[in-house]
């Protein structure tokens, strides 16, 4: 539910690249001939972090038995020179000057995290090597495995889909429909206010009756758990629109439908993005919930058989997967919110 | 209090009967907001509506506007009687109320695009955007708009409906006095050019006097009208003509003598 929540640091740090983005033809006249320790560090720290943790990965001892694999180093090695490669032409580009600025403290703490991840596993042996692989190990898994994490994955992501749009649908015309009419309102509200805190993982072993086909018992599930809170925030949109809005709209000759369309549901727009926020948080959980019990695919399904198998390396490959997975499709979400909430820009901040 | 212009049956006058609107509080109590109203508004005129808050002045708007029934009486636009809200009479509030998702140029084809007309009418649209010199402004979402603008945006959205009737409840009532006075003769402007009849809700006496051709002035608990004032001025008109200042002497002497009035009917 607090996925949304979780990303909201994200964007507010996106802010200062812009600021940074404007100042940056400013100060250009000043900061070349003598760059700013700031610039200086920005352009080293990720070439930097590389060697390091290239020089941990290749001098420090083993205290376990390391799979001799050159994914890792290689990984290493692209980091440090794509870091040299952007920090020597900057000085005479102001917007890479400035995403660098911006964006190479966290890459740089990003390959220090793994090296220091190589660290606590395989080099010093603090954490148990069955259960906690090296980065090599999980890299190399990672290629090895690509055809079965690539299928995992695809599956998954057409059941999200699935489910999710079924749920967003039907959530949005309960939503709306239950916002606008008082009628809906006495008899829908009770329904969701009985039905909806009920998790959706709780209803499995009756969508498995029920739905003939695992798959569509997976469709199901996600899409109750979305359905509840889209239907929750945009029936709470629809019925707080202001009551002028509507006024004005009826003064200019607008009808029942205008009035439901055109005025009451882009006024509950932001409303309804936390609903969808808080409906594809739900979602993701859900999702894996539902493939690691009824539906045979996807990677929900493969932690669960790595698992069976005690094959960590392959959890863990599907955990970077599932990481760069999930975040994508919400990123995903806030470029489409950003799309159409763009008259919203400097009223609300997010 | 009957009105002593001649009563027109022009498809644009407007016209109250004892018109009398009862508002229940969520307590239960009853509060009588208008009582006993009657007013009829000549096709083409422009009337100012002033007295103190709670008068009833938006109250009657919204009537008019049919976005409330009243209680008892009738509403007449010409000679039909006003049931429900209509492109017929445009009607602006203090707050533009601006749709803040669509920009200019779309807030102003909004009623034409809820009567479905907006393929004939586009160039009206641009017209408008003209009229009120927004046309840099066109593609500007609300909340990158000054309150002035803002309100023009508010206005040209009413009119390019082409209203029989403008309902104009403190348009002008949140700007700063130089806008305000600027705006105050754009609204004069597009009523000469438009013809369009005009009651204006006002709590400035000086606007009241600058642009009505009649004033209404109302009293509180219940709202009534105390009386109407013509305004003998010619347009256009000075702020500083001595006329202007005499007349703005009596009625500001009527409000005061209508409040010691109900402090002795209530004694």
């Amino acid at each position: 539910m607090s996925q949304p929540g979780i990303d909201l640091p994200v964007r507010v740090e996106a802010a200062p690249t812009k600021r940074a983005d404007e100042i940056g033809p400013s100060t250009k006249t000043r900061r070349p001939a003598v760059p700013g320790l700031r610039q200086v560090a920005a352009a080293v720290a990720v070439p930097l972090a590389a060697l390091l943790a290239l020089a941990v990965h290749a001098w420090v001892p083993s205290s376990g038995l390391a799979q001799n694999t050159r994914s890792y180093p290689t990984l290493l090695a692209a980091l440090l020179v794509v870091g040299v490669l952007s920090a020597i032409p900057q000085p005479l580009f102001p917007r890479l000057r400035s995403w660098l600025r911006a964006n190479a403290p966290i890459f740089a703490a990003g390959t220090l995290a793994l090296c220091a991840w190589e660290l606590l596993t395989i080099k010093l042996g603090l954490l148990p090597l069955m259960y906690f692989p090296p980065p090599e190990n999980v890299l190399q898994t990672l290629l090895d495995d690509r055809r079965q994490l690539f299928d995992s994955t695809w599956h998954s992501l057409l059941l999200l889909v699935l489910g999710y749009a079924v749920g967003t649908a039907s959530g949005l015309v309960s939503g709306v429909t239950i916002g606008w009419s008082g009628n809906v309102r006495y008899w829908g509200m009770p329904v969701l206010k009985i039905i909806g805190p009920i998790p959706a993982t709780a209803w499995i072993p009756m969508a498995l009756v029920v739905f003939p086909q695992s798959i569509a018992a997976g469709v199901f599930l996600i899409a109750l758990a979305v359905w509840f809170p889209v239907t929750m925030l945009s029936a709470s949109g629809v019925s707080n629109v202001r009551a002028s809005y509507l006024d004005v709209a009826r003064t200019l000759g607008a009808g029942r439908g205008y009035l439901i369309f055109k005025v009451a549901v882009p006024a509950a727009m932001p409303s309804i993005f936390i609903g969808l926020f808080m409906g594809l948080g739900a979602s993701f959980l859900t999702l894996l919930v539902a493939e690691s019990t009824g539906v045979s695919s996807g990677l929900g399904w493969y932690i669960d058989w790595a698992r069976n198998y005690s094959d960590y390396n392959k959890v863990f490959a599907a955990l970077v997967i599932m990481a760069v997975f999930f975040s994508t499709v919400m990123t995903l979400l806030f470029k489409v919110r950003d799309r159409i909430l763009v008259w919203q820009k400097g009223v609300i901040k997010w | 209090m009957v009105s002593t212009a001649p009563i027109q049956t022009d498809a644009s006058s407007v016209r109250a009967r004892h018109v009398k609107k009862v508002f229940v509080t969520p307590e239960g109590s009853a509060l009588t907001a208008l009582d006993g109203v009657n007013l009829s508004v000549a096709a083409g005129e422009l009337i100012c509506l002033v007295g103190p808050s709670g008068c009833g002045k938006s109250t009657l708007l919204r009537l008019i506007a049919g976005l409330d029934r009243p209680t008892a009486g009738e509403l007449l636009i010409g000679r039909e009687p006003i049931t429900e809200p209509s492109a017929d009479r445009g009607l602006v509030f203090q707050d533009p109320n601006l749709f803040p998702w669509l920009t200019v140029r779309r807030n102003i084809e909004a009623g034409l695009v809820a009567r479905h007309v907006l393929r004939e009418k586009r160039d009206d649209v641009e017209q408008f955007i003209r009229l009120v010199g927004l046309e840099s402004f066109a593609n500007a979402y609300p909340h990158q708009l000054s309150g002035g603008m803002a309100q023009r945006v508010a206005l040209a959205r009413a009119l390019v409906n082409h209203p029989r009737v403008l309902l104009l409840d403190e348009p002008l009532g949140a700007l700063d006095a130089f806008t305000r006075m600027r705006m105050q003769d754009e609204v004069l402007h597009l009523w000469e050019a438009r013809g369009t009849t005009m009651l204006l809700v006002t709590h400035d006496i000086d606007e009241a006097i600058y642009m009505g051709d009649r004033i209404v002035l109302m009293t509180p608990r219940p709202g009534r009208i105390d009386r109407i004032l013509d305004v003998p001025l010619p347009r256009p008109r000075q702020r500083n003509d001595p006329s202007f200042l005499d007349l703005r002497a009596q009625i500001l002497e009527l409000l005061h003598f209508t409040g010691q009035a109900v402090t002795v009917v209530g004694a």
